[in-house]
């Protein structure tokens, strides 16, 4: 079998899966719903700031800690999919909690977390941003739930089909 | 294929009849979650109440004004503050009670949409306090005892049987007949609203926060309060005509008043009991209830609506500091949820000049 993913890897991996899942649950149901909108935008704000800094402590761990290589002889065009969906991961995970506070920072609203904890304003309040910011925001969104699903797919093609023990590598419960 | 490759990659062992239906449970369980992710945003529920249906019935029913609110969208910015007197420590935490000044500004509007101004439009006072530690308050208010409606289903349902019928132009009297004669609550809440007689202006007016909120002090302990703004100056009613053909004769009343020295406020609390409703908007609270000033709020200017004031400003009532916490009234979410689909609508439509364009008009 092939070598598993650092142990720490694999805990933010699966720590951050569950967080961003619900993340976009949250997301897509908040802004169409009249009684659960404020109680899912009270969860929605401080989870984004929360997934925001697990993705900054994920990039650092994994330049430092690198992922075990893909079977030598997957071929490269699969290859070069597996790596850039990865690199498109990242950089959503990055974006969407970052245009998000940005948003939020352009309408002029208070970027509440937890009690009487809150962050400050990351751009200048004005309607033009907020314009552009607020449908970017739902658009990479979207992307990142496609990403997502595409993401599944390909882990559960390893699990299932190729059976090259990829899958195995992050799902495994061996320190 | 090139004979390094591993089978295991190959199209052939893709094509394979056990691979396939590997890769047919995998693509359900992807079309499953997609389904579920579409589902949740109750796009297959076209007639579902939503915030956008909302945001539509007030364009139908006020006209469509572009980049401005589709509620209360005339109307002017404020600046000031708010010094507290310590008296709402024992009630709340929140930074502002202590005694000391914070900074205020805000939004005196009318209900509806753009009309002339009237003896019989409705003032309403919008605030943002910022406290010392960055922590922000938001609160609207109008000068109604109680509100029409105890939860959105209604409101939305009164909002239609007002919208006016493209024939007359003029809202069909038997759709409102048919909702009263549903809502006796919203019946009991007119005649408290229609006997309550209305100010000459937005300076002598006293405005309320029409739900239930729970103030939390340091202790913990959660108390159930309605709060209101109540004016310093002298009361006196509005008369039975407009006094002025100026169509915006009260905003152009409210400039002068603020240019001849600073406009006050005490901001009063109810503090209610165990057993007074906090999840009803129509009902009033008894009137023996403890009434506690925690302050003033000073109005010291008045600004012209501009990108970078009050305009871009969403009175979201749910944006509240540590130590106010939203009531179990349905109508606090669904307002916050409205408020905020009607803000993100008008933030990315053209804008036109507020008609109240202070230093013009007199």
């Amino acid at each position: 079998m092939a070598k598993p993913f650092p142990l720490f890897s694999r805990v933010l991996h699966w720590t951050m899966a569950v967080l961003i899942f619900a993340m976009l649950f949250i997301g897509i149901r908040m802004v169409s719903s009249l009684p659960d909108y404020h109680r899912l935008v009270s969860i929605h704000k401080p989870l984004g700031i929360l997934i925001l800094v697990l993705v900054a402590i994920r990039l650092i761990n994994r330049l430092l800690d690198p992922p075990p290589p893909l079977p030598e002889k997957f071929p490269p065009l699969l290859r070069f999919a597996a790596e850039a969906s990865h690199w498109l991961l990242y950089a959503l995970m990055f974006a969407v909690p970052l245009v998000g506070w940005a948003m939020l920072s352009a309408a002029g609203y208070p970027i509440q977390l937890v009690g009487s904890l809150h962050l400050p304003p990351i751009l200048p309040h004005s309607d033009p941003l907020f314009a552009v910011l607020r449908p970017l925001h739902t658009a990479l969104a979207i992307l990142l739930f496609a990403t997502f699903l595409a993401h599944l797919g390909a882990a559960l093609t390893h699990a299932l089909i190729f059976r090259d023990g990829v899958f195995q590598s992050m799902a495994s419960w061996r320190k | 294929m090139p004979p390094d490759l591993d089978r295991r990659y190959s199209l052939r062992a893709l094509a394979s009849a056990a691979s396939l239906a590997r890769l047919a449970v995998i693509g359900a369980i992807l079309v499953l979650i997609a389904a579920v992710f579409v589902w949740a945003g109750w796009f297959f529920f076209p007639r579902h109440l939503d915030q956008g249906r909302i945001v539509h019935a007030l364009e139908e029913a006020n006209g469509r004004h572009s980049g401005f609110r589709r509620a209360h969208g005339k109307g002017v910015c404020l600046s000031g503050w708010f010094e507290g007197n310590g008296a709402g420590v024992p009630l709340s935490h929140a930074g502002l009670f202590k005694p000391g000044r914070v900074p205020v500004f805000g939004r005196f509007s009318l209900a509806g949409a753009m009309q002339p101004d009237s003896p019989k439009g409705v003032h309403a006072l919008a605030l943002n306090f910022t406290l010392a530690n960055g922590e922000v308050w938001r609160t609207a208010m109008v000068p109604a005892p109680v509100f029409v409606v105890n939860n959105p289903k209604s409101f939305y349902d009164q909002l239609v049987a007002s919208i006016p019928d493209p024939k007359t132009g003029k809202p069909d009297p038997s759709k409102m007949k048919a909702f009263l004669a549903a809502h006796p609550e919203t019946v009991r809440a007119l005649g408290l609203i229609n006997a309550h007689v209305s100010a000459s202006g937005f300076a002598n007016e006293t405005y309320n926060a029409l739900h239930a909120f729970r103030f939390v002090n340091a202790q913990g302990v959660s108390t159930p309060v309605r709060w209101s703004m109540v004016a310093v100056d002298a009361f006196e009613p509005a008369p039975a005509t407009a006094p002025s053909a100026n169509a915006n004769y009260l905003f152009d009343a409210l400039a002068a008043r603020v240019a001849h020295g600073p406009v006050q406020w005490h901001l009063v609390v109810t503090v209610g009991r165990p057993g007074d409703p906090t999840n009803d908007a129509t009902v009033p609270w008894p009137a023996d209830r403890t009434r506690v000033d925690l302050g003033t709020l000073t109005v010291t200017g008045l600004q012209t609506e501009a990108p970078g004031n009050c305009r871009n400003v969403n009175f979201d009532p749910m944006v509240l500091p540590s130590g106010i916490a939203p009531s179990d009234d349905p109508l606090l979410s669904a307002r916050s949820a409205v408020y905020s689909a009607d803000f993100t609508k008008r933030m990315s439509e053209p804008k036109a000049p507020s008609p109240v364009q202070l230093g013009r008009g007199h």
